[in-house]
């Protein structure tokens, strides 16, 4: 088996039963935790990595909600920590504009690109198909250490004196390329791109290596109709990734050029400051067609795995088959398929063509149907179940709920005769954070609740799980829903304050209390983020092989599965992962072959 | 001190939230794991149906405390914008019937079927017909919504019609400025290199060009007739900005070397939306809606709707920027030398 040439090397001796990780006694820590080619160990460096990340995305934007909240009160101790990005106790709007940026660019690439596709696809796809681990180990280590460079290159240009890049995270230039147009334009904003470069690069390693690995290391009788919905997940979240981040990293380089080179890709008849620039015939609007063809398959990519995990999650803890497996897979397949052709709804109010426009109006409303198939499709999972409400589960529902609320909107948003009118407002605030930022959160929570005890051989504290989901349901939607409603009067989005105006200045009450409520919302995050390491060292240990009685490849591995996962010879597969209750057995894991008398589904 | 205070007791809290999280995970041990986790699990069920409930209220109350603050209960300020409205008032029903059947099965299926020693999971894989019914149900409501979508936004996408307004206007950082087109309802042509404000050329209009010699320029404060079409066509000079104009229902950017379009029909005056909203400080204001750097937030314009004669008295009131460019002592020098003398010559400098 191809699996077994791969890794013979590292894997010498693991067939004799039973003790795998004592296998690496002679690995040395640089090996075993740094420079580690073990997927399980890169999925946690990405975890751990995107941890952290979401800590600083969270605070930044716990810092300028307090300036939306009270933009007249003054915090003398933001000065403490900020120096002069806050003289006297208040963000300068240099800074709220960098937190802003800082903000989306950390939470949609570093979180929830490489910490949620990061984590999981590297964690499962070898545990769930049955392989000893990724097509290419050096390359997924590699995948990592890319990662980390982007991370601390984006870092570092949080200590730049002219500041991080303050463009929104879309970059868009203008804006972006001339340093003159504003002070996250100068230096922060090559540390930005350079850092995405390095970022994108990353993801095109990590997703090679997670395409090869499901569609050559399969074991023995996983077809690919037996994979657990999570690998399809996994597997077109990786495709959509290899086809779209190569053409931002166009996009950036073009960006650069123009920038630092003298060209003009994007720039043309522009006066600044009084200075005629000397740029013609460029397009401003180019760079919005290429950071979009990106930009929309992103979301998917972020939304994808989280469906997949809710999927697999929901169906194990109904105790029931998830519904519709095929119309799943092809429901998958449509999101990744049509995520192609939609990236002008971004657009419509730029000038593009409105007869052009209204294919984009069609292809993305499209959209809905495979949504509302895999939506109805988990709600009849849930149907006649026996369902146990793990944190795992519970998030899982909570993405759905959270998918139901932000995919609507999203109606809203894709029709062009309405997306005039909000665009740019609260509304489309509220509709993303919902629908991409929440639930992809909770597909991620979903995920590391139940596979936990896979990862670190301990469970979590279940009373904090459980304070942490309500807190975190509840204040969701406390913080989002009512920005529906600013959005509908016509507030506008990246606005550092409203004082100044007639038409925005009634919702400061509203402000106030999204911002008090965000704050609680965050320390609820702290509260997992202590879950998670305290129990690391101190979790009660998971005694029994497959804690949650899930019939999927993983729970066959030994409960501190080593480099190479089996310790002997990777179990073959005879059904697929979902048979949850049939025949009155509570659940035949995958490994279990196909008995005469057994009923055909 | 109050700092210090403050992040003790955010600490005591937390180390109480871990101490309570503690003890319960002993006593769940103590009382037999089994027993206590079917006790949680009863407990997060019907938290589940309780938050469904306590959520559609919350629904109801949030709507009913906001929705006097939308725009929709002062109507669309432009004729085109009544679509628009009507538009979301078809979208928000059907999405609104979605969203409850949805969730509300959600959370009644998952307390419903909560683990119970009495029942069975039903092994139920797929059922065709189901899934086709929702495949085809959504499928043809979203047709609905967008062939009633691109009717609307064909409607006030199309060319304005030819008895409009002219108005040119265009977005620096952080201000917008607007050009009338004078008599001769031509704009004067414009080159952005020989833009230079010191000499009241900020727009960069070639004074050569007869056409400009009777625009006028104006500042934060644009006008337009009430019932009148006015198209407007945008230019920006430095970053990409965005003409928002919520009460209209319309936006459009401002994108520098690619003028765009953007045009409707007003309804109601000024001094009518004054009554109308009974805000006494009522003004269509212009919310610059793409983040164009520092100042954004403060990127204000102003449309002042009046009546065919009110606008009449105000336009016949302002003087032609050429005039004005051309009269001050010093201005004349400088201008003819642009006049004369190549464009070229003001990009060197």
């Amino acid at each position: 088996m191809s699996n077994e040439a791969i890794l013979h090397e590292h894997q010498t001796g693991a067939h004799d039963a039973g003790h795998a990780h004592e296998h690496h006694h002679h690995e040395t820590f640089i090996t075993k935790y740094v420079f580690s080619q073990d997927h399980k160990m890169i999925a946690k460096q990405f975890l751990i990595t995107g941890i952290i990340w979401a800590i600083i995305g969270g605070l930044f934007s716990v810092l300028f909600r307090l300036q939306l909240g009270y933009p007249e009160s003054t915090f003398p101790w933001l000065e403490d920590f900020l120096g002069n990005w806050a003289k006297g106790g208040k963000l300068d709007p240099d800074f709220y504009y960098a937190l802003v940026t800082m903000h989306g660019t950390i939470l949609v690439f570093f979180v929830l690109t490489a910490g949620l596709s990061g984590t999981f696809s590297n964690f499962l796809i070898p545990l769930q198909v049955g392989a000893r681990d990724m097509a290419s180990p050096f390359l997924n280590m590699l995948s990592y250490w890319f990662f980390f460079a982007a991370s601390i290159v984006m870092m570092a240009s949080l200590f730049v004196q002219t500041g991080p890049a303050s463009g929104g995270w879309t970059i868009y230039p203008p804006l972006s390329a001339l340093g003159e147009a504003s002070s996250g334009s100068k230096i922060g904003m090559d540390l930005w791109l350079i850092s995405m470069s390095l970022f994108i690069i990353n993801a095109l390693l990590g997703g090679l290596n997670y395409i090869t690995t499901v569609l050559n290391m399969r074991t023995k009788g996983m077809s690919m109709t037996r994979m657990p919905l999570t690998m399809w997940a996994f597997f077109f979240t990786a495709v959509l990734g290899v086809l779209s981040f190569p053409v931002l990293l166009s996009g950036c380089i073009l960006l650069l050029f123009d920038r630092n080179l003298g060209t003009s890709f994007y720039l043309s008849d522009i006066v600044i400051n009084g200075k005629i620039l000397p740029n013609e015939g460029g397009s401003a609007i180019l760079f919005q067609h290429l950071f979009w063809f990106l930009g929309h398959p992103e979301v998917y990519i972020i939304i994808l795995p989280a469906m997949g995990i809710a999927s697999e999650v929901m169906s194990v803890n109904s105790r029931k088959p998830i519904f519709g497996y095929m119309a799943m897979v092809g429901s998958l397949f449509a999101i990744a398929a049509l995520s192609f052709l939609v990236w002008a709804h971004h657009m419509f109010v730029t000038g593009l063509n409105p007869f052009l426009g209204s294919f984009f109006v069609l292809l993305t409303l499209l959209i809905a149907v495979p949504s509302a198939i895999k939506v109805f499709n988990w709600l009849t999972t849930l149907w006649r179940g026996n369902i146990r409400f793990t944190p795992g589960m519970l998030f899982a529902i909570g993405f759905v709920s959270m998918f139901i609320s932000g995919g609507l909107t999203g109606i809203f948003l894709g029709n062009s005769a309405l997306d005039i009118h909000l665009h740019d407002t609260y509304f489309i605030v509220a509709h993303f954070h919902i629908v991409m930022g929440v639930a992809g959160m909770f597909g991620m929570f979903a995920g590391l609740y139940h596979w936990y005890p896979k990862m670190y051989g301990r469970y979590m504290n279940n009373t904090l799980a459980y304070i942490h989901f309500w807190v975190t349901l509840i204040g969701s939607y406390l913080i989002f829903w009512p920005m529906h409603y600013e959005g509908l009067a016509g507030m506008p989005r990246r606005y550092y304050e409203f004082s100044g105006w007639e038409s925005f200045n009634m919702f400061g009450g509203l402000n106030q209390f999204i911002s008090f409520v965000s704050i609680i919302v965050f320390a609820a995050q702290l509260l997992f983020v202590f879950n998670f390491f305290y129990s690391i060292f101190k979790g009660r240990k998971v005694t029994e092989l497959n804690p949650w009685g899930a019939a999927s490849l993983e729970w066959s591995t030994p409960i501190r599965p080593g480099h190479g996962n089996w310790p002997g010879e990777i179990p073959e597969v005879h059904r697929w992962a979902y048979d949850y209750g049939k025949d009155g057995r509570d659940f035949i894991p995958q490994t279990e072959p196909v008995g005469e008398d057994e009923s055909k589904h | 001190m109050t700092d210090f205070f403050l992040i003790a007791i955010v600490a005591m809290i937390f180390l109480l939230i871990f101490q309570i999280a503690k003890a319960s995970e002993y006593v769940s041990v103590l009382k037999g794991e089994e027993k206590s986790r079917k006790q949680t699990n009863r407990i997060n069920g019907f938290l589940l149906v309780a938050f469904l409930i306590l959520g559609l209220i919350g629904v109801w109350w949030c709507n009913h405390l906001f929705y006097g603050k939308t725009l929709f209960p002062q109507g669309s300020a432009s004729i085109e914008g009544e679509s628009i409205d009507t538009m979301m008032w078809i979208t928000i029903a059907v999405t609104g019937v979605v969203f409850l059947i949805t969730q509300v099965l959600l959370f009644w299926f998952s307390f419903k079927y909560q683990e119970s020693d009495k029942r069975k999971a039903y092994y139920f894989t797929h059922n065709h017909k189901l899934e086709l019914l929702w495949t085809g149900v959504p499928a043809i409501v979203l047709t609905v919504l967008v062939v009633f979508g691109l009717k609307y936004w064909f409607k006030f996408t199309g060319d304005a019609p030819r008895d409009s307004q002219l108005v040119e206007v265009t977005g620096h950082q952080f201000d917008w400025e607007f050009r009338y087109p004078g008599k001769d309802g031509v704009f004067g042509k414009k080159n952005f290199k020989l833009t230079k404000p010191e000499a009241r050329n900020p727009l960069g209009v070639d004074w050569t060009d007869a056409a400009s010699h009777d625009d006028i320029h104006v500042q934060k404060v644009m006008h337009a007739v009430v019932g009148k079409p006015i198209k407007m066509v945008i230019y920006s000079q430095d970053v990409i900005h965005d003409v928002g104009l919520p009460h209209f229902r319309m936006k459009m950017d401002a994108v520098p070397g690619i003028p765009t379009t953007l045009w409707f029909t007003p309804k109601w005056t000024t001094k009518e939306m004054k009554v109308r909203t009974g805000n006494p400080n009522f003004v269509y204001e212009i919310a610059c809606d793409q983040l164009c750097g520092k100042n954004h937030f403060s990127m204000r314009g102003e449309i002042i709707v009046e009546s065919q004669q009110e606008f009449d008295k105000w336009l016949a009131g302002e003087k032609p920027e050429y005039e004005k460019a051309m009269t001050p002592a010093e201005a004349p020098k400088t201008d003819s030398t642009v006049t004369e003398a190549k464009p070229v010559a003001s990009i060197t400098q």
